[in-house]
């Protein structure tokens, strides 16, 4: 029973969200802000060598320093672990080897920061110096001892599905171009922090700044060997994740390791340097597209291969590579499709998820590549796109299943907004006009580890005065989750925000979810929400029925009350049906859960990619490119975002704008790049990002296509909308100066240099030569049969 | 040593090399105010020094003593929220709401001196404050519409 749109009366309004005072009254208790009585502070020696053996590690001075409790080294905890369960390769005190500057080595647990950071210089390691793989052409080439195992190769993937070949073969054009992403970082404001307490009877509790409370309870039970059941995790609001904070990382191992060793609860809170190691961002992506056209613009086939710079560990690895292939053909019609992907292990910081996970480098390529078709084809790149889009209620040619489209709506809007077609070619000099679309999942589809079991879960538990608790697995990390289970209960309920007390990712308290990553939890958390409260309602309704004696079906609950449908008139206190229905039959209490469809397609390799519902955006950027000084600002960006629907609109915006703006960064400024195997600058102010006064005038749009299988229709928005505003900067400073900057970031020295290039172009010339593994030739969806 | 922070005389004994951040989080239990870098680079430790914006975290508490120390939690006496802080919350200006303590006081700062400022003066007055999660424009308008309100001197 869904109530129909028109009688909703939380969802889709613009609320304060429930956790909005306690942050701006400073209330809210990030992981540092915790502290406990007794406690004693963590910190880690890391390595100064981007690849080395490590041939002795000396403690001795280290645990003699006065104030020193406890020192660890990697033998205290010789399991290995990691994110993925094809990729255990971590420990979290490096043993044999260090693979990156600021892999860690050993630990101190000091009664201050002071004492722990004096110990740490007492700790005497005498290294081995290997060669460092510092690049992805370093990696194909690699002489030298492998990072890991035999090979630099992590993981190796090709994909085809149907002729690729004969489809080129056969279009009136083909194009291929070569492009680089390079790599950065999420930069929260809120460094990484863990605080660990072991209780008298022996239970650990670690508390800590994570978007995955319920991977970091797994790995805390492998490497310590201790049963899950005697571990408590409590993830604190993140300030900012981005993805950053959704690994398994090395101090909150150790941390609860070292509140074992103490008896002492131990807090580790990373500096910031520490954070531009821990890293898991966004990949270096080497990439080649080539597609073949009709002469109306047509898609016929692509080829796409990714190399990806990996870094030091597998992390998320696997999935990003699979990542930089998937969602080509969820944004475009695209009949035959080939995807070669590799990753490589190299010596730096592990790289990971950060918004918009494995896609936002193909995006880049996929889109700057699509522009210079259009403009070969003599196709406006709007028209080019509108030709080729993907079809609602569909599956793609690689088995993603689409359903709710609002792609062609969303290229309407900034189209529009932005009169691209009339001003593109009438610019002033300097000004140009870019414009690209991305589409991204609601949701991984499959989950990390292999199970049967939900994905979100929520429970409920009423009182007696009408108030509602809300227990659940996931995370807030800024994007508003908190307020999103809130609504959709509250909407379901007839009761207010404030009448929903929330608990959230506490493994002791909360049912599972799997955390605030891959743009899941609005979806799946959502749903599960949803099916708990319409339990609940379900529940009270029987009750009202019999007190009101009518049909059940005649209820609705709004404004605290549970009334009828016919006669609103007559109905019954919320409350009071409470206390009605637990006189009856005791607690009312509800559970709901949400499992995605198995929607994963007939190959190997089909469970990243997935997803129950993708979302769609489309945007048109402004350039203003000072040609003397290779300088591009943003003085305006439109942006449109198919959200399904929107359950606080001002939420979605605020998770459209914070897109832009992370997207403006990337493609202009910011960068992770190394130097002797060290990071270049490892701080705030080298590590360059926009700041206010970069931020330029945003126009949203939100597009609401109320998709069949999310919680009121709703689909993802944190992740999305990052994807087209990177290429559509690249789009505009080819309209604005007609150079094409093949490469992430687009700094002022790259325009400089492709403005005195002969070929007015910027990037790479060619992926290396690499022998790909045969393709796994994967069965076409009967719609793509025979096209 | 003497501090006084957010209109509070107190007497402390912390070690002489410890930050005003550093006192104020682990000394006096303010930990509105937090750290991004420690470094003096991201704003996110700013507090008011006798009503100017002021990084706490290279700062020295024993060279304030007898200056007005304001933080986040004094933004708010008798638990009334500032009008910037209503306006924040009222317009989802805070994400994580990390940035926030040392934003709402650089904003208040600038209202303080600027009571209606222009949009290029308050993107001026924040540029030092860093936020990775709003790209700023909800920010701003949350100041502009604080602006527009009665009352804004109070607290």
């Amino acid at each position: 029973m869904t109530q129909p749109a028109g009688e909703l009366s939380i969802v889709g309004k613009s609320l304060i969200k429930p956790d909005a005072f306690s942050k701006v009254s400073g209330q809210t208790k990030f992981a540092d802000d915790l502290a406990l009585p007794r406690m004693i502070y963590g910190r880690l020696l890391r390595s100064p060598h981007p690849h080395a053996r490590i041939l002795q590690v000396d403690v001795a001075r280290a645990r003699a320093h006065p104030g020193v409790l406890a020192v660890l080294t990697g033998d205290d905890l010789p399991i290995k672990f990691g994110i993925l369960p094809v990729s255990q390769d971590e420990e979290a005190l490096a043993r044999e080897k260090v693979r990156y500057v600021g892999d860690p080595i050993a630990a101190v647990a000091a009664t201050d920061e002071w004492i722990a950071d004096e110990a740490l210089e007492l700790i005497d390691v005498q290294f081995e110096e290997l060669p460092a793989v510092m690049s992805i052409e370093d990696a194909v080439v690699s002489h030298g001892e492998p990072i890991h195992g035999k090979s630099n190769v992590h993981k190796a993937v090709a994909l085809e599905f149907g002729d690729t070949e004969a489809a080129m073969r056969a279009a009136a054009h083909v194009r291929e171009d070569t492009v680089f992403f390079e790599g950065n970082t999420h930069l929260p404001m809120e460094q990484h922090a863990a605080l660990a307490q072991v209780a008298a009877d022996g239970k650990l509790t670690l508390w800590t700044s994570s978007q995955t409370p319920h991977y970091v309870h797994r790995a805390l039970g492998k490497v310590l060997e201790m049963p899950m059941s005697r571990i408590r995790v409590i993830a604190t609001p993140n300030g900012g994740g981005f993805g950053g904070k959704s690994d398994i990382f090395s101090h909150e191992l150790v941390a609860a390791k070292l509140a074992l060793v103490t008896g002492r609860p131990v807090k580790i809170t990373l500096t910031r340097e520490e954070v531009f190691y821990a890293h898991r961002g966004r990949h270096p992506v080497l990439m080649k597209v080539k597609t073949g056209f009709l002469k109306d613009g047509r898609i016929t086939a692509m080829q796409f291969q990714s190399f990806l710079d990996g870094g030091g560990y597998g992390s998320y690895g696997v999935a990003s590579t699979y990542y930089t292939g998937a969602l080509q053909a969820t944004t475009y019609a695209i009949p035959r499709y080939r995807f070669e992907g590799i990753r490589f292990f190299t010596n730096k910081p592990p790289c990971g998820p950060k918004r918009g996970h494995g896609t936002p480098q193909p995006r880049f390529a996929l889109e700057t590549h699509l522009d210079k078709v259009a403009d070969e084809l003599g196709i406006d790149p709007v028209e080019l796109r509108l030709r080729n889009l993907p079809k609602p209620d569909s599956r793609t040619v690689n088995w993603l299943r689409i359903t709710s489209c609002g792609l062609e709506a969303c290229i309407n809007k900034v189209v529009e907004g932005s009169g691209f077609r009339k001003r593109r070619t009438s610019m002033p000099p300097g000004r140009g006009l870019g414009f690209a679309v991305s589409s991204y999942l609601s949701g991984a589809g499959t989950a990390i580890y292999w199970n049967e079991m939900p994905h979100s879960e929520v429970q409920l538990k009423l009182d007696r005065n009408g108030g509602v608790s809300l227990l659940c697995g996931a995370i807030d990390i800024g994007q508003g989750s908190d307020h999103i289970l809130a609504a959709i209960v509250a909407e379901v309920l007839g009761v207010s925000l404030q009448d929903i007390q929330l608990t959230t990712a506490d493994t002791d308290l909360t049912p599972i979810d799997l955390g605030s990553y891959s743009s899941r939890v609005t979806f799946m958390a959502g749903n599960a929400a949803k099916a708990a409260a319409e339990k609940v309602r379900d529940r009270l309704f029987e009750v009202a029925a019999s007190a009101l004696q009518c049909d059940a079906e005649d209820l609705i609950a709004r404004d605290h009350r549970i009334v009828r449908r016919s006669r609103p008139a007559d109905g019954v206190d919320f409350a009071q049906v409470v206390q009605l229905a637990e006189a009856q039959s005791g607690v009312v209490t509800g559970t709901g859960s949400y499992t995605p469809p198995k929607l994963a397609g007939p190959y190997k390799g089909s469970g990243v990619g997935p997803s129950p519902a993708y979302s769609f955006s489309a945007a048109v950027v402004e350039v203003d490119c000072d040609r003397r000084t290779g300088e591009v600002r943003v003085p305006e960006v439109w942006i449109a975002h198919d959200i399904g629907r929107a359950i606080n609109p001002m939420l979605v915006i605020g998770q459209v704008e914070g897109s832009v703006y992370m997207a403006l960064g990337e493609a202009l400024m910011e960068e992770q790049t190394f130097r002797l195997g060290l990071h270049k600058f490892p701080s705030l102010l080298e590590y360059k990002s926009p700041t206010a006064l970069e931020t330029p005038i945003m126009h949203t749009y939100l597009v609401e296509t109320i998709d069949r299988e999310g919680p009121f229709g709703a689909k993802e928005a944190g992740q999305g909308p990052l994807l087209p505003v990177i290429p559509a900067v690249a789009n505009a400073i080819f309209n604005a100066l007609g150079v094409r900057i093949d490469e992430v970031p687009i700094t002022p020295d790259k325009v400089l240099k492709a403005m005195h290039d002969k070929a007015k172009r910027v990037g790479p010339k060619a992926v290396p030569a690499f022998e790909f593994p045969p393709l796994i030739k994967a069965d076409v969806p009967d719609e793509w049969k025979g096209k | 040593m003497r501090l006084r922070v957010n209109g509070e005389e107190a007497a402390l004994m912390v070690p002489p090399y410890k930050t005003l951040l550093e006192v104020l989080r682990e000394d006096m239990g303010l930990t509105g105010t937090k750290h991004g870098c420690e470094l003096g680079e991201c704003s996110t430790c700013g507090v008011l020094v006798d009503g100017k914006p002021y990084l706490s975290c290279l700062s020295m508490p024993l060279d304030l003593e007898g200056r007005e120390i304001m933080t986040v939690e004094g933004m708010s006496p008798d638990g009334r929220s500032h009008p910037l802080q209503i306006a924040f919350a009222e317009l989802g200006a805070a994400q994580c709401g990390y940035c926030t303590p040392a934003m709402l006081l650089t904003a208040k700062a600038l209202l303080d001196t600027d009571p209606h400022p222009s949009r290029e003066a308050i993107m001026e007055a924040l540029a030092g404050v860093l936020c990775r999660c709003t790209g700023y424009l909800k920010i701003f308008e949350a100041v502009e519409l604080a602006a527009s309100r009665d009352g804004i001197t109070a607290g």
